[in-house]
């Protein structure tokens, strides 16, 4: 169970608590991960989340954004997100620097279903930036490594450059997890795989359909299509989940801004059950 | 930042209300002031620096070969250009010559025409030069322009509300004219910035602020005519609107005139 | 299935009399209960909600006439006081305003301090609230006081607020409440409901509240004949209406019509120009903006109303998800009738017909239903 961060946040949806830049990790051109700390050391140390959780980012004057959590970094005591750059409040929150201040509201929405997950294959898949959601369920399935079966992660970027977290795939293959990238650009000193994700499914193996669980994070075209592969190889709708993005003000479901048919996005998701949803998602412009 | 940025305010064809908003800013100027170098402003200061300039608040349309080639220079003078108002962003009242004979204005309103050199046409800055931002409105909302300054000198890019005249009507409390007393108003097509003053009075939207995102024009125009507005009027209040020459209002009247013939 | 904003007491059976001459004392008391009472008045040629602190203040001898489109403020030919439907305003603007901080942040020596807005408002007695608007009430309650979050401000006004509801004894022709079982008697969620007849109200109490601000006025039992009466002219509404709206399995027809031909034909009539949802009484939709003075030293974020309807209300880094008028009438419609349901419980829409009225292209919501229902995918 998540702990918000204060019962004030219960009260008030809409009040945020103040936290600060600890560290700042650049990752690729445009994104970093930014290592947040609440100023309340109490709260820092209450405060808990689920995998595939998310935060609210508040910048004073500039605005809100929804953010998923891509760690709980245990080392440093903070609270990993990772961001890239693309409208105002990214851009000023990558402006901040060490030290800076922002507030936070959260952790709010689904996460993934690790818990229903005992003695699953457990097959992770991202496209670009939708590794950071998936982050915190590799990190999960080291910590329970004896709970799960196989664990994979399949991983698809535009060029090898811009590979996420790629100096942590060795460690992750060193624990176990069984890790393929592929990229849409070839560029030199690439030897791995060259095209789109589901081709990655395509060509799992070993795979036991009936024994595995899969979770997708990543634009929604790429979601669509690596499901068709996913189904195709045996697996169900209802094994597999998806986290989805859309405009969030509220994060409360009081909005209405999220709403994909009767979900509201905040809350009934980020991560959906794909049975739940694909009549839906699915639907051009719904 | 390390110096203070340099604004640059400039006119073209133009009645100067927009630039007046600037100054109009009298509770906000002072503080303004201390934070941006107002390094060309005529309208309010007779120093004159060189460019470049950060930002540069662009009135007016361009009607005249001169001034076809000024915005040029400016554009490559400026980091940040912001056009403001109706003229700059869509042509203006003065577009009304687009649909019209220039040469036999001129005939019509100077002894000596030969002396005038201008376009057969009064065109928005867009058409001329990339442009950054668009202030809507005619005039331009003082509290708009502060908030575009402000989120320039933040280092954000500015937003502006993209909505209907009629979300602001309803916001207020405001009674739709159109259903409660029949009368004609562009609301429904029109770009909110105003605040919705209009209808508050019961006279219907003139359109001030251009079209918003997406309009349907055909579905208004036709429902005008189902409360009784002539195809004539529609075009009139249309190209009248001080965005007649934007596209989508352009479109629409020519449709109509189309029509009529 | 979800929490009511406030428990109320089980209505007192016995029905009471509140002469007209004793109206003005009765306003008087609400004002010095400490009440802002707002209720019925004319303003820009229509029937509004505004405080009311005269009797003058209400609409005597004005009604409304309503069709898809239109609203027209004419005479009656008697003096009635509430003796029109409902206007383009709802009790939703003051329990949801359309603006309205809900927090702020200060800058200080240690930092951003971040901080409640707290809201002034008294409370509020609504006077002539009708049995839809009533059912709307308690459609928004299941939004914003949920199981898992809650709006503070609406919580704080509508716990604090006093209803006096109004039967309605006229229907206009965009009403169709008895589709969807919402009136146009009022039988919940009030604290008093009237009944007018010529020289009097009849008065059901709903709660304890209610009770309380009648206890120092001079109301008496209803006689029978009065009873009768006010029965009387209730049924005239029921009887004046002549809309409907088919609900059977609405839910179903409307999600598994998502690519239907009729979104497409809708959207060359619908301008999205956002009055149906401002008028609704139920649409609940706002966005958050930040209002920070010229140093941005001190900063508020207003809640405003916002709307499906708008072109950037669905926008995202990867572009706006809702690009046509084709999509936007259809999350809207679909949301009203269909996924209401599976979010609250209840369907959006309370029959009230104000988006039919105030559309200013006469877009009739029953209408684009029927049109689906006749030719289903």
């Amino acid at each position: 169970m998540s702990v918000q961060a204060s019962s004030a946040m219960v009260d008030n949806p809409w009040l945020a608590q103040s936290v600060e830049v600890a560290t700042v990790t650049p990752e690729l051109p445009g994104v970093a991960t930014y290592h947040l700390r609440f100023r309340d050391a109490g709260l820092n140390e209450r405060y808990r989340f689920r995998p595939g959780q998310f935060n609210m980012l508040y910048l004073p004057g500039v605005g809100e954004i929804a953010i998923s959590l891509s760690a709980a970094n245990e080392m440093s005591g903070t609270w990993d997100h990772t961001i890239r750059v693309a409208g105002n409040v990214t851009r000023t929150l990558a402006g901040l620097g060490v030290g800076g201040e922002l507030a936070l509201r959260g952790p709010y929405g689904t996460s993934w279903p690790l818990d229903e997950c005992t003695g699953a294959d457990v097959i992770l898949v991202a496209g670009g930036i939708g590794l950071a959601p998936l982050r915190p369920a590799i990190h999960a399935c080291f910590t329970q490594r004896k709970r799960f079966g196989r664990t994979t992660l399949l991983y698809g970027a535009r060029s090898p450059d811009m590979l996420l977290y790629r100096r942590d795939y060795d460690v992750w293959a060193d624990r176990g997890l069984n890790v393929s990238a592929t990229v849409d650009r070839f560029q030199p000193g690439w030897s791995g795989d060259v095209g789109v994700v589901p081709l990655l499914v395509d060509r799992l193996r070993p795979l036991t359909p009936a024994n595995s669980v899969m979770f997708l994070c990543g634009p929604e075209v790429m979601m669509r299509y690596t499901v068709r592969s996913a189904l195709e190889r045996g697996l169900r709708r209802d094994q597999i989940w998806v986290s989805l993005e859309r405009n969030m003000q509220c994060a409360v479901g009081l909005c209405g801004h999220c709403q994909l048919g009767p979900a509201f996005v905040c809350k009934d998701g980020p991560v959906f059950r794909y049975d739940k949803i694909e009549r839906y998602l699915n639907v051009e412009g719904l | 930042m390390s110096h203070k940025p340099r604004l640059a305010v400039f006119k073209f064809a133009s009645c100067d209300g927009c630039q007046l908003s600037l100054v109009a800013l009298e509770d906000e100027l002072l503080a303004l002031a201390e934070r941006i170098d107002v390094a060309y402003f005529l309208e309010a200061s007779s120093r004159v620096e060189p460019g470049p300039y950060d930002v540069a608040l662009v009135e007016g349309s361009i009607t005249t070969p001169e001034d076809a080639q000024r915005i040029r220079q400016i554009r490559r003078d400026s980091r940040f250009l912001v056009t403001i108002g109706a003229c700059a962003t869509a042509g203006g009242i003065q577009a009304l010559r687009n649909w019209a004979d220039s040469a036999e204005f001129l005939r019509a309103v100077y002894a000596s025409p030969e002396y005038i050199h201008s376009l057969a046409t009064s065109t928005p800055i867009s058409s001329h030069v990339p442009v950054d931002f668009e202030l809507r409105g005619c005039p331009i909302n003082k509290q708009q322009l502060l908030e575009v300054l402000v989120s320039l000198l933040g280092g954000r890019r500015p937003r502006t509300p993209v909505h209907s005249v009629c979300l602001q009507c309803k916001r207020r409390g405001t009674v739709c004219v159109t259903v409660a007393q029949g009368i004609p108003c562009l609301g429904p097509v029109t770009h909110d910035g105003c605040g919705a003053i209009c209808p508050s009075y019961n006279r219907g939207c003139y359109g001030c602020y251009g079209p918003c995102e997406q309009p349907n024009l055909e579905s208004l125009s036709d429902q005008c005519q189902v409360i009784g507005v002539s195809r004539e009027t529609l075009v009139r209040s249309l190209r009248n609107s001080f965005n007649g020459y934007a596209p989508e209002f352009r479109a629409e009247s020519d449709r109509l005139a189309g029509e009529e013939q | 299935m979800k929490a009511v904003a406030r428990p109320r007491n089980s209505p007192q059976s016995e029905t009471l009399l509140l002469a007209k001459q004793d109206f003005q004392a009765f306003l008087d008391q609400l004002w010095q209960g400490g009440y802002r009472v707002v209720g019925p008045t004319i303003a820009q040629q229509a029937i509004v909600y505004d405080e009311i602190r005269r009797v003058e203040d209400l609409p005597r001898g004005w009604t409304d006439e309503q069709s898809g489109g239109q609203y027209r403020l004419t005479r009656r030919d008697d003096e009635a006081w509430f003796g029109f439907v409902v206007g383009p305003h709802s009790p939703k603007r003051y329990f949801f305003p359309p603006q309205v901080a809900v927090t702020q942040a200060d800058r200080t020596s240690n930092g951003w301090q971040f901080s409640e807005v707290p809201d002034q408002e008294p409370p509020y007695a609504l006077l002539g609230v009708r049995a839809c608007e009533l059912a709307a009430i308690a459609v928004q309650d299941r939004t914003f006081i949920n199981e898992q979050y809650v709006d503070p401000i609406y919580r704080r006004r509508r716990e604090r607020a006093l209803i006096v509801a109004v039967n309605c004894t006229q229907a206009a022709s965009t009403c169709f409440c008895t589709s969807m079982n919402t009136g146009p008697r009022c039988t919940q969620g009030f604290d008093l409901a009237l009944t007018e007849l010529p020289d009097s109200f009849t008065v059901e109490v709903g709660s304890e509240r209610g009770a309380d601000v009648l206890s120092s006025l001079p109301v008496t039992r209803a006689a029978p004949g009065s009873l009768l009466a006010a029965e009387a002219a209730r049924q005239q509404a029921v009887d004046q209406i002549t809309k409907g709206l088919d609900t059977k399995d609405i839910r179903d027809l409307l999600l598994s019509n998502l690519e239907h031909p009729r979104w497409d034909e809708v959207a060359t009539r619908c301008l999205s120009c956002t009055n149906c949802t401002m008028v609704c009484p139920t649409c609940f939709c706002s966005s958050v903006k930040e209002v920070s003075d010229l140093t941005g030293d001190h900063v508020q974020r207003e809640r405003e109303w916002d709307t499906c309807f708008n072109w950037d209300f669905s926008y995202m880094n990867g572009g706006i998800v809702r690009n046509q008028i084709r999509s936007r009438y259809r999350q809207w419609l679909t949301h009203k009738l269909a996924s209401w349901i599976d979010q609250f419980g209840v369907s959006g829409c309370v029959g009230c017909g104000r988006c039919i009225t105030w559309c200013p292209v006469a877009i009739d919501l029953t209408e684009e239903v029927a049109a689906i229902r006749e030719n289903p995918a």
